[in-house]
């Protein structure tokens, strides 16, 4: 598949009362047409702040993109001018976040708010945009789609305003799709709807996703890729099966170590604890973000950060920034 | 297994009223926030308790330790009926039963040093009469809970969120209980602090003897750390049962969809699985469907489910109950 875009050395951090903090720092990966991209990486580790870096969104100041381009079929978006960004935005690239109201308009009713991007990206008649608004909401599974286009956002439940807000994304068949924690909020079985449905729009429009959640489950139903983001960086990357089958990263490792199944009766085994509390974004370590939680942590791990580098005897496509070989299993404190 | 109960509830019922005008105030509804649920919870044991958002879970949890008045029902703690018990002899009893709140944020006192949090209910019940005494035991708690002692007077903003909790659990064993509600203790933190802090609770539990009711939507925690588990839906339990035997064989078709929609971190697994996708949403409280609640969204539902009394709870294998007429006809 050919490569739909890619994000190059991005950096970006934000000046505030408290000291610089240092939210993206130097990102790079490519993302290819139709793939799915899982990003995982706990609360502060960068994940919203990167996603909105790509879409210009970023509020200048405090914030401030320092470095990066992200190249989306052939063009760099952090140098278009902003009217020729919000083109792309919501035409060719879509974004859904976890708070549907913060893309709905309150006092505007769903089929206003559809048409007009309609109207704008594809200069659509009323009477034309009328007719799709309403063969989106009912591709989104709003019974009596026609009428629920009066209805303003509050007459929705939850999860019903979240694919109002899928519709509206999808309306002008975007390349890309992205969504930050669209289900957090959630209950698990409106979860499980929203993300079948996804999945099944996904694949009958071939769109590339970059899906951000902090649920592995919900990456391994629904990635091709994983990437595990900590400290503004991205410590792991590769295709799902592998990561999970084979996680080199002493984080992944922890994390998926932690989790306990729906599938396994854990009961009488103790969860495996990752020690110590997430990184303070505004003090940037010479080595490892990791290194003081980390249980194979190296003298090395403090003195040099580790590059994002293929992993030993994987498939090359499987890359971990990690000094140590977590297979040779050698922890610190035993 | 000693199978004592610990606490026993039966018929329980809090609803909530419906108001409205502004002068001339009247009911014109009610909110059945919980809604005739029985359950014991036995010495010892975890019961975990789950459902969707606003199925009464933390309703059920807060009537059962009297914050709430309860609108009808028993609740014997203890041996002792708690809903008809003289407030002061309630206040008593209070020490006994504690509860652990899920947003570690908003439920410290900002303006409060750790140690006055901590303390605080010590000298509601006046416990120690010597303040020395008093920091004493308040630092072995801090200690046994993984807080450095050190940091006593510092406030709560100083802490990080699994930190915080670990200061509301500190106080909740205070006064020593014998039982314990963990309103999702865990739902605010990363992942990567949640084990730390369901380690602890385990641990507590077995040092101190604790009995807890757990409430949560993290399924797969739920099936790791609680014995039992009910499954609420509408303010109703629709399941109740040993946790594998629950997850293993559920017989509600609710409990069927729900732990079907949990995703599992394993791409290998999620690839093979199965789901029952409900359609449409929970209904209102306030509005219940005549018949089954969960007849609107029910993939097996038939002319029995429509019509009045819903089904009962009751126990279609030892031990493992259900209210569903497809299951017990
Ligand atoms: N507007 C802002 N001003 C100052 N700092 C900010 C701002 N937005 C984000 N940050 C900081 O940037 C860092 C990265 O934040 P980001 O929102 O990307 O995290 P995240 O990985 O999306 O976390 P979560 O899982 O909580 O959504 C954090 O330390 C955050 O506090
Ligand atoms: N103080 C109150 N006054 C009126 N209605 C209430 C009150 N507390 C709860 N309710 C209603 O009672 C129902 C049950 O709420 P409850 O908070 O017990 O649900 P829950 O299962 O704990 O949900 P969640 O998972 O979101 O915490 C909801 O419809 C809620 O809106
Ligand atoms: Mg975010
Ligand atoms: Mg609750």
């Amino acid at each position: 598949m050919a490569v739909l875009m890619e994000v190059k050395n991005l950096v970006t951090r934000f000046y505030t009362q408290e000291g610089v903090v240092h939210a993206v720092n130097d990102v790079s990966y490519p993302l290819h047409e139709g793939e799915t991209l899982g990003i995982v990486g706990e609360s502060g580790s960068g994940k919203s702040v990167h996603v909105l870096s790509i879409m210009g969104l970023i509020p200048t100041p405090p914030g401030k993109i320092e470095q990066g381009e992200v190249l989306f079929r052939g063009r760099d978006l952090l140098k278009l001018k902003s009217e020729e960004m919000r083109l792309v935005r919501g035409a060719e690239i879509a974004m859904i976040f976890q708070d549907p109201m913060t893309s709905l308009n309150p006092v505007l009713n769903v089929g206003t708010q559809i048409t007009e991007a309609l109207k704008l990206h594809l200069g659509m008649s009323n009477t034309a945009a009328n007719t799709r608004a309403a063969e989106l909401l009912d591709m989104v599974g709003i019974s009596d789609a026609r009428k629920r286009l009066d209805n303003y956002p509050h007459q929705f439940s939850g999860g019903m305003r979240q694919r109002v807000m899928i519709a509206m994304a999808l309306s002008c068949n975007p390349k890309l799709l992205i969504a930050d924690e669209p289900t957090t909020a959630l209950d698990v079985t409106i979860q499980a709807q929203i993300i079948e449905l996804v999945k099944r729009l996904r694949d009958e429009l071939r769109m590339a996703m970059i899906w951000i959640t902090h649920d592995l489950g919900v990456v391994a139903g629904i990635a091709d890729t994983i990437q595990v983001m900590y400290g503004g960086r991205i410590v792991e990357r590769g295709p799902v099966k592998e990561v999970f089958g084979d996680p080199r990263h002493p984080y992944t490792l922890g994390l998926l170590k932690s989790l306990p199944r729906l599938d396994q009766n854990s009961k009488n085994s103790k969860l495996v604890q990752i020690e110590g509390a997430p990184p303070d974004m505004r003090y940037m370590p010479q080595g490892c973000s990791f290194a003081p939680r980390c249980p194979y942590c190296i003298e090395r791990s403090l003195q040099e950060r580790p590059p994002l580098e293929p992993a030993k005897e994987g498939s090359g496509q499987h890359l971990v920034a990690c000094w140590v070989d977590v297979r040779e299993g050698v922890t610190q404190s035993g | 297994m000693g199978r004592e109960a610990l606490l026993q509830v039966r018929g329980l019922k809090k609803y909530f009223p419906i108001v409205s005008g502004i002068v001339f105030q009247r009911q014109v509804g009610a909110v059945k926030a919980v809604d005739d649920v029985n359950f014991d919870v036995f010495k010892g044991e975890t019961l975990g308790m789950v459902g969707e958002s606003g199925c009464g879970k933390s309703t059920t949890g807060r009537t059962v330790l009297q914050l709430y008045k309860p609108t009808a029902g028993s609740v014997i703690f203890e041996g002792r009926e708690l809903t008809t018990l003289p407030a002061e002899e309630l206040r008593k009893t209070r020490k006994r039963m504690q509860i652990i709140f899920q947003d570690p944020f908003a439920s410290l006192n900002p303006r409060m040093t750790v140690g006055s949090i901590i303390s605080e209910p010590l000298v509601i019940h006046r416990m120690f009469p010597n303040k020395r005494e008093q920091q004493e035991y308040v630092e072995q708690l801090m200690e046994r809970v993984g807080l450095n002692p050190f940091y006593i007077n510092r406030y709560p903003h100083e802490f990080s969120g699994g930190q915080r909790q670990r200061i509301g659990i500190a106080r909740a064993l205070a006064l020593k209980p014998s039982f314990i509600v963990a309103d999702e203790p865990i739902s605010a933190l990363d992942v990567s602090i949640q084990a730390q802090v369901i380690n602890l609770l385990s641990d507590l539990q077995q040092e101190f003897g604790l009995t807890y009711l757990f409430i949560a939507h993290d399924l797969s925690m739920v099936r790791h750390i609680c014995d039992r588990v009910a499954v609420m839906y509408l303010g109703k339990i629709v399941e109740l049962g040993q946790t594998d035997e629950v997850y293993d064989n559920p017989l509600h078709p609710y409990t069927q969809a729900l732990l079907s929609a949990v995703p599992i971190p394993d791409p290998i697994a999620e690839a093979k699985r199965q789901r029952v996708i409900l359609t449409g949403d929970v209904p209102s409280p306030a509005r219940p469907p005549i018949g089954c609640n969960f007849n609107t969204r029910c993939p097996v539902h038939f002319d029995l489910c429509h019509h009045d009394p819903d089904p009962p709870l009751v126990e279609a294998q030892p031990g493992h109950w259900v209210a569903c007429h497809r299951v017990t006809p």
